[in-house]
């Protein structure tokens, strides 16, 4: 890929350009694979493509930088996703 | 070359086309409409053979800017006072986002009161956009600047976007002579613009995303180098133009009639041009002064004025107010001696609002800073 030299804000593409963003999550979307029907309307509108196809078919969230938005949830038809507030690290 | 007799702002439309510019998007606001009258006529006789961008703002003006420019492509708006000011956002934008746009600025009073004519409080309430400024004194010099202002916003050590100032009506809308040279001679300067940079889909990448703190702080320095760079290229450029267009209006600053001066008065725009009859009277008198026009105050002259402050003492004249200070002319050309000169330097606020400011005027002013009377800055035409 080509660099460039001016002294701007510019980002290259790369997974995580952001570093991991699924830090940022306040609530957890939870799949329940067996309400799930494959419609893939959670991968069509994740805007982040945290949601990741499998080559069965179905689908599976990547919580390194899922950043929680629940947008995957409210898109669900059948309600196999459901949002989940995430819980303080146990010491 | 071919002299033609128009406006400041039909001048700088024409420049503005011959530097063939792939975008120009503004908005119409007083004093500035003619020109973007003018390059909408350009595009009817087809002569200019850009994208014209109407926009609903000047927020949207400069945003449409900066993304043609992002995209690439040689980039012209013009704009004037409240304008300006809603400009101000995409201003830094435009500067941090390193995009060599081209903007005339038609200095105009910010109201309320309403008022349309001429003062310098819109571009120098812009000062720390990162924008280089030029102020001009003529519609020769409109032209040539224009044109300079593409060479030097794109230049590979600059890449920031320039403003080039004239004041509302004075220029803007008086008709005067300007030597406009062929289209090969503007192409052979210009050349075509090839961005440092750009947004290519063969070469994705993302521009105005986040940065941390150590890197943002970096991309201010940069910056302010590239700021450095110009001052060392304005007079290169402005000497390689006068090469092969025969015209010449200075460097950072215009001397005029400086040598053995013993008061060197500075002044801007158009009053810098009323100056030099003022000059001219007072040395048939026996005065030992000279004039220095500030033709750029971003990058600001910072070496050139300490060379006058060894020399003589300045008297300067500013056609704005930094409220709660004093004009920025007199507080800049101040802190450029401060360690460096023992110079008194005399300062003026006079024709703020559009009030008019002759060559007697000035004349008065300098009489009474070479008396010694002023050390602070006085209001001229007020104090009375």
């Amino acid at each position: 890929m080509k660099k460039y030299p001016v002294e701007t804000s510019i980002s290259y593409p790369k997974k995580g350009a952001m570093g991991k963003t699924g830090n940022w999550r306040v609530f957890r979307p939870i799949l329940d694979k067996t309400k799930c029907v494959k419609c893939l309307r959670c991968w069509v509108f994740c805007p982040e493509a945290s949601i990741h196809r499998e080559k069965d078919g179905t689908v599976s969230i990547d919580y390194e930088y899922c950043k929680g938005c629940g947008v995957c949830a409210n898109e669900c038809n059948v309600k196999a996703i459901l949002m989940k507030r995430e819980e303080a690290e146990k010491k | 070359m071919t002299i033609i007799i128009d406006t400041g702002n039909r001048i700088a439309a024409k420049a503005a086309i011959m530097a063939k510019p792939a975008v120009v998007a503004a908005y119409p606001i007083t004093p500035q409409t003619t020109l973007v009258e003018a390059i909408a006529e350009y595009v009817a006789t087809g002569e200019f053979k850009g994208d014209y961008i109407c926009v609903e703002s000047e927020h949207s003006a400069m945003s449409a800017c900066i993304g043609a420019s992002a995209a690439g492509s040689r980039t012209f708006t013009a704009t004037s006072s409240h304008g300006l000011l809603l400009m101000h956002e995409m201003l830094h934008w435009a500067a941090l986002a390193r995009l060599p746009v081209v903007m005339c600025n038609i200095n105009r009073v910010v109201g309320p009161g309403w008022n349309i004519w001429v003062d310098e409080n819109d571009s120098i309430s812009q000062r720390d956009t990162g924008w280089i400024q030029f102020y001009c004194s003529s519609n020769q010099e409109i032209f040539d600047t224009v044109i300079q202002a593409f060479k030097l916003a794109e230049h590979e050590k600059v890449v920031l976007p320039v403003m080039v100032n004239l004041n509302a009506f004075i220029l803007s809308h008086t008709s005067m002579p300007a030597d406009v040279p062929e289209q090969r001679i503007v192409d052979d300067f210009l050349g075509s613009y090839v961005p440092k940079w750009k947004l290519d889909i063969e070469n994705p990448i993302t521009f105005g995303n986040i940065i941390g703190p150590d890197y943002y702080y970096k991309v201010r320095k940069a910056m302010q180098d590239a700021q450095d760079h110009a001052r060392k290229l304005i007079p290169q450029i402005s000497r390689e133009w006068k090469k092969l267009s025969g015209y010449y209006h200075g460097d950072l600053l215009e001397l005029y009639k400086c040598e053995g001066a013993e008061y060197i008065l500075l002044s801007m725009g158009a009053i810098g041009a009323e100056s030099k009859i003022a000059i001219d009277n007072l040395q048939k008198t026996g005065h030992k002064i000279g004039l220095a026009r500030v033709r750029v105050i971003r990058p600001f002259p910072i070496e050139e004025i300490i060379a006058l402050g060894k020399q003589a003492d300045l008297i300067v004249i500013d056609r704005n107010i930094s409220v709660g200070l004093e004009g920025a002319l007199f507080s800049e050309v101040k802190t450029a001696l401060y360690g460096e000169s023992e110079a008194d330097v005399h300062g003026f606020i006079a024709g703020l609002g559009g009030k008019d400011v002759t060559y007697k005027d000035i004349e008065t002013m300098c009489t009474k800073a070479m008396k010694g009377k002023t050390k602070h800055q006085i209001w001229y035409g007020v104090e009375e």
